[in-house]
């Protein structure tokens, strides 16, 4: 009785969760008048293609998108890169300063953003770096949550004993990084690739502050500008926003399970 | 133990035994610098700049020499300033409606994935995370029109509940104005973050009820207890930790709170500026009154606030266990 209850709720919430979804991808079909018509629509229409030929018409669409898949592919690439690099040294050698230089990455972890905002403009200013994809993927190559997500892996996952042998057989100490560390570590790197990936995309904030022309904008930008249009065509609206979320919920139907799990054994393990 | 020492010894002979050592020896520190150089220059800078600026007025168009120290003015500013107090108000109402929802409800939620429902698990838990990955932007677009006065779905849906009888008196007779009464932006936008961080905290418990030892609640069952009598003396008190993590995540996010009521309810903060968040005033003020000075001093006493709530949570949930450090 309690369980059917349970899973009633359970149902009932899942509705409610996924139900916003659903309506995005059935608003994506339909015009402007139809989603503002009495009752909304609950089933798909056929003004795709209108819609799609309005979204073009008002942003570069397919370049807005390219320009978050390229910030969001340097952003994961090179975090990977330097957390496991990182992650590797903080669990792998005993160096003098180590849990003090550690409790510096953790405690850069609360440092609230918002704090950062008014000066990060203006230093991008100084750079240069206004209208420059850089301005976002530089600052954000290692992050103190990857390393502290690497670290955890490494150093539960990894024998020691495995890179004292490398050690001895004369490899370099990248070179164990290289060939050892990064094989091995290959459920943390896709949890922390999947997470930096979501992060960088739906970023909108940063790409706020530094892009100001419509060819620079990432989708998310595209579409804010799309919706503070006095007249607002919802229906292209919808179709750009199904556009910009169809790529994660299929990153997610593939790899929800390893998202999850990476992230709660990483996270949060005493 | 033998073979080792035979190993060893033509390591050390080695012409690039130094080398080796060498490298072997700052290998960890120039791992780590990556991290620490950027830090240095994208973060650390930034801040004590920031704290630089926020004792200066200055407009950031007319260059750095116009740069005027006014020592504490711009705090005293914004402490006079009513829009800003209003901001704030703003801010903790949101907080707190979207707050506190968010983990009564996580909570059973994840207890109930947990306890009973070990083969929906995987799916329910991945259809609830799913808002937390997704677009701010897109979700709060979807659901400006959703909370649309004459034509939303939630409106339509409102009435038609109203119409079923015995039940129907719960719901509203008249549509609701979602977006254009002062009363409703707020509890629409805080239900937005709702929905979209649920999920997220229901992952995190779910991974505190995983840490709990099963014996203890096959104890608790042999002498009778309920699954709400478990639920209240076993699965609530060992769950405090990753509470705390929890609730100061929620608190340092909430406080920042920006996308959501930007989209939902305008860059101006919607109608009597009741969705205007205190980071939302602080991006106009520097973005549009191009007050860098007033802005940096904002965001400084934003970072005072969010340092004493974490602090009082702190002391409220006892020792943390941020754990990492070991």
């Amino acid at each position: 009785m309690s369980r059917a209850a349970a899973l009633l709720l359970l149902g009932l919430g899942a509705l409610i969760t996924v139900l916003p979804f659903y309506f995005m991808f059935v608003f994506a079909t339909h015009s402007r008048a139809e989603i503002f018509n009495l009752p909304p629509p609950t089933w798909f229409g056929d003004n795709s293609g209108a819609n799609y030929t309005n979204l073009l018409g008002k942003v570069p669409f397919w370049r807005n998108l390219w320009n978050s898949l390229y910030l969001a592919g340097l952003s994961t690439i090179t975090t990977l890169f330097f957390c496991s690099l990182a992650g590797y040294a903080f669990a792998m050698y005993n160096f003098k300063y180590r849990e003090a230089l550690f409790s510096v990455v953790l405690a850069t972890l609360l440092i609230p953003s918002a704090l950062n905002i008014v000066p990060f403009a203006l230093i991008m200013q100084a750079f240069g770096w206004i209208d420059q994809p850089r301005a976002l993927w530089v600052p954000g190559m290692a992050s103190a949550f990857g390393i502290f997500l690497m670290r955890q892996y490494i150093g539960s996952a990894i024998p020691k004993e495995l890179v004292e042998a490398a050690r001895i057989d004369g490899t370099s100490e990248f070179g164990i990084y290289r060939r050892i560390i990064v094989p091995l570590c290959g459920p943390a790197l896709a949890t922390l690739g999947l997470i930096t990936f979501i992060n960088s995309w739906n970023n909108f904030l940063g790409p706020l502050i530094i892009f100001r022309s419509v060819e620079t904008f990432t989708a998310p930008l595209a579409l804010r500008s799309i919706q503070g249009l006095v007249n607002t065509d919802w229906g292209a609206l919808m179709f750009g926003v199904a556009l910009t979320v169809v790529p994660l919920l299929v990153v997610f139907a593939f790899a929800s399970r390893q998202l999850i799990e990476g992230l709660t054994s990483g996270a949060l393990k005493g | 133990m033998q073979q080792a020492q035979i190993l060893s010894t033509p390591t050390r002979l080695r012409p690039g035994a130094r080398w080796e050592r060498f490298q072997r020896r700052y290998a960890p520190y120039i791992f780590i610098s990556p991290f620490f150089i950027l830090f240095a220059i994208f973060g650390l800078f930034p801040i004590v700049f920031s704290a630089y600026l926020s004792l200066h007025e200055w407009q950031p168009a007319a260059g750095l020499g116009s740069m005027k120290f006014v020592g504490l003015r711009n705090f005293t500013d914004n402490l006079t300033d009513p829009t800003f107090w209003q901001s704030l108000k703003n801010t903790g109402i949101i907080a707190l409606e979207s707050g506190i929802p968010q983990h009564v409800i996580a909570i059973p939620l994840a207890f109930a994935i947990h306890m009973g429902l070990k083969r929906v698990k995987g799916l329910m838990t991945a259809l609830y995370f799913l808002p937390y990955i997704t677009s701010v932007v897109a979700i709060s677009v979807i659901f400006v029109t959703i909370f649309s006065w004459q034509y939303g779905v939630l409106n339509v849906l409102l009435t038609w509940l109203h119409h079923i009888p015995l039940i129907g008196g719960l719901f509203p007779a008249e549509k609701v104005n979602w977006l254009g009464n002062r009363a409703f932006v707020q509890p629409a936008v805080a239900s937005v973050v709702v929905w979209r961080y649920v999920g997220w905290n229901v992952v995190l418990y779910l991974s505190g009820l995983q840490a709990i030892n099963g014996d203890l609640y096959e104890a608790a069952s042999v002498d009778g207890a309920t699954t709400f009598q478990q639920f209240r003396s076993i699965t609530l008190p060992l769950l405090r930790p990753i509470m705390f993590v929890a609730i100061t995540l929620t608190l340092i996010g909430n406080l920042q709170l920006f996308e959501e009521p930007y989209i939902i309810a305008g860059d101006s903060g919607g109608i009597g500026n009741v969705a205007l968040t205190t980071v939302m005033y602080m991006y106009r003020t520097y973005n549009f009154y191009s007050d860098a000075g007033l802005a940096a001093a904002m965001s400084w006493l934003l970072f005072i606030l969010i340092g004493a709530l974490t602090l009082i949570n702190n002391r409220v949930f006892g020792k943390s266990r941020l754990s990492g450090a070991d």
